[in-house]
């Protein structure tokens, strides 16, 4: 039988990326038979109802999985269909507890007109009691309304399906991670939904190392700690991570009980990292900053000629007094990018992921292409449209050595030898002046 | 910071990369915390490979831990060893540098350890 995932209807370019990943996590072998972003239901076949089930129970833009009893474009097609589908396992079914719900995308029913529906089905033989709490089996009657219902003008769906619940996922967890009732958030802290999503694409999962190096308030790493990740952080700026008293960066991992997923958090530049250059992570997430809310800085001096020497005052190294904040430069977003490329390839170990956001404009002249490198495979580009302007959350696989194209050059964006943040950015620079035409 | 992430941390001074005098960092003058947590012997499994297990007896030494072995155990020894793994994660997930300092072995830099986080800005003169 075919199986069916029902969506959020949110988010749409992240959503079979997301099941595309939990499939790989799964080790299961999927094959989308039919899916639209302008449909909540996407039908797919798998291996079996195990299968199914565990593709989509850590999902986040999913909302459950069915099986899928029968389709059609009215009520009376349906039926038919039912019958033609399904009718070999009905007995299987004959005499557990069960209940009927209905699911209107885009519309809705009366309470009435849902007891007329549900109804219809008797002929399915069910003789089994009527559960409303937790029956053996649940079935749901699925409508798809058009677009044009919104003011409730269209006097039928477009589309109906029966489906058998199979399994729910991970969705409640949107809730639990909610930025308004996390102890420590800043202005750049990820929403749950996306931070979670960005976990799952990446692999999250019990044991595996993961690293942000953009930590900030911590986003990320307490969305991949909720799979079961260990996750390090850093930041250029540490004030981020030490917060103020008692709230902090650890705090929010104390807040959800992950403490056990915490590995560390440390000051750091990543175009200078401490890190041992080897193979340490199994995942890399972050959202660098943009220069738009967050400036965009590393280590070292705006004047190039500046600061080579040490500088002492009343004869102590100034560096060594306690204190003391190094000098940091405005630098170029894409050749960070670039930076965090070379990063990942080299402390990804094989088949490890790296998803990182960026953001473009949306005039197409102006779109900012993703970068590439020989190590790495675009797996997913994710789209998050604002009004002028999108984030990408792009994913990457770290492809094990023995496979990786020796032909391929490695294509680094010109590092530019501007000073000033706009000269570095072009996005900001376009974002501050509105998008507007030059 | 962990004994683990530790592992993971050689100097940020790029002339000292390729220096194996660098790595590990020395601990000086450290204040250690010890947080009680869940043993996870999925991650110490992981961790095994990734580990530079020279290093990690050079700090279990510096922090007066007792010895450890010349080789570090392959996954299988570790799975069936229940001592050997709570051994191993007092020592890498548990014990904690509070306050103290890193020092590079190759430029003699030193790096701050402030309430648990490490800071590895560099001053201009460094970058």
């Amino acid at each position: 039988m075919e199986y069916m995932i029902r969506f959020s209807q949110s988010h749409e370019t992240f959503r079979l990326a997301e099941i595309e990943a939990l499939a790989v996590l799964e080790g299961i072998k999927f094959q989308v038979t039919s899916y639209s972003a302008s449909s909540p239901f996407c039908f797919f076949k798998t291996t079996s109802e195990d299968a199914a089930i565990r593709l989509v129970k850590r999902s986040i833009l999913a909302k459950c999985v069915y099986e899928v009893w029968g389709t059609g474009l009215d009520y009376e097609a349906l039926h038919e269909n039912v019958v033609v589908t399904s009718q070999n396992v009905w007995a299987q079914y004959k005499t557990q507890t069960f209940k009927f719900f209905m699911d209107t995308f885009q519309g809705s029913r009366s309470i009435a007109e849902q007891r007329e529906l549900i109804e219809e089905f008797r002929y399915l033989g069910f003789t089994g009691p009527v559960r409303m709490k937790k029956p053996e089996q649940e079935f749901c009657i699925l409508e798809h309304w058009p677009f044009e219902n919104v003011s409730g003008e269209c006097p039928k769906p477009s589309a109906i399906h029966l489906g058998r619940y199979l399994g729910g996922s991970e969705r409640d967890a949107i809730q639990k991670y909610d930025l308004k009732k996390r102890k420590y958030i800043s202005t750049t802290s990820m929403d749950s939904e996306l931070a979670l999503v960005t976990a799952n694409l990446t692999l999250a999962s019990p044991g595996k190392l993961f690293y942000d190096p953009f930590v900030g308030t911590g986003s990320f790493p307490i969305a991949c700690a909720h799979f079961g990740a260990i996750a390090w952080g850093s930041d250029i700026d540490g004030r981020s991570i030490r917060g103020k008293g008692k709230t902090n960066l650890y705090a929010n991992f104390e807040q959800y009980d992950l403490k056990n997923e915490f590995g560390d958090s440390f000051v750091a530049d990543l175009t200078n990292t401490p890190l041992r250059a080897t193979t340490l992570f199994d995942g890399i997430v972050c959202d660098p900053p943009y220069g738009v809310r967050e400036g965009l800085k590393v280590l070292g001096s705006r004047d190039p000629t500046k600061g080579k020497e040490i500088v002492y005052q009343d004869g102590i190294a100034h560096h060594l007094q306690a204190g003391y904040i190094p000098p940091k430069r405005p630098y170029s977003f894409l050749a960070m990018l670039d930076d965090i490329l070379d990063f990942a390839a080299l402390s990804l170990v094989p088949n490890g992921r790296l998803s990182f956001w960026m953001p473009t404009s949306n005039d197409q002249d102006e779109e900012i292409h993703a970068p590439t490198h020989p190590c790495l495979e675009m797996k997913s580009i994710c789209t998050q449209s604002f009004n002028r302007w999108s984030r990408r959350l792009i994913t990457y696989r770290r492809i094990p050595d023995s496979e990786v194209v020796a032909s391929i050059a490695r294509n680094r964006t010109p590092k530019g030898d501007g000073v000033s943040a706009d000269d570095l950015n072009p996005f900001r620079k376009r974002y501050f002046e509105g998008f507007r035409p030059s | 910071m962990k004994v683990l992430t530790l592992n993971f941390l050689t100097c940020a001074v790029k002339a000292c990369k390729s220096s194996s005098d660098s790595f590990p960092l020395h601990p000086k003058d450290c204040e250690l915390v010890s947080d009680e947590l869940e043993v996870n012997s999925a991650l110490l499994t992981n961790v095994l490979t990734r580990v530079d297990w020279k290093a990690l007896t050079t700090t279990a030494a510096e922090l007066g831990f007792p010895t450890l072995p010349a080789t570090p155990p392959t996954p299988e020894e570790l799975a069936g060893d229940e001592k050997m793994l709570k051994e191993l994660h007092t020592l890498l997930m548990e014990t904690q540098i509070n306050e103290g300092k890193l020092v590079c072995g190759h430029c003699g830099h030193e790096y701050a350890v402030k309430e648990g986080i490490a800071n590895f800005l560099l001053p201009n003169h460094l970058v």
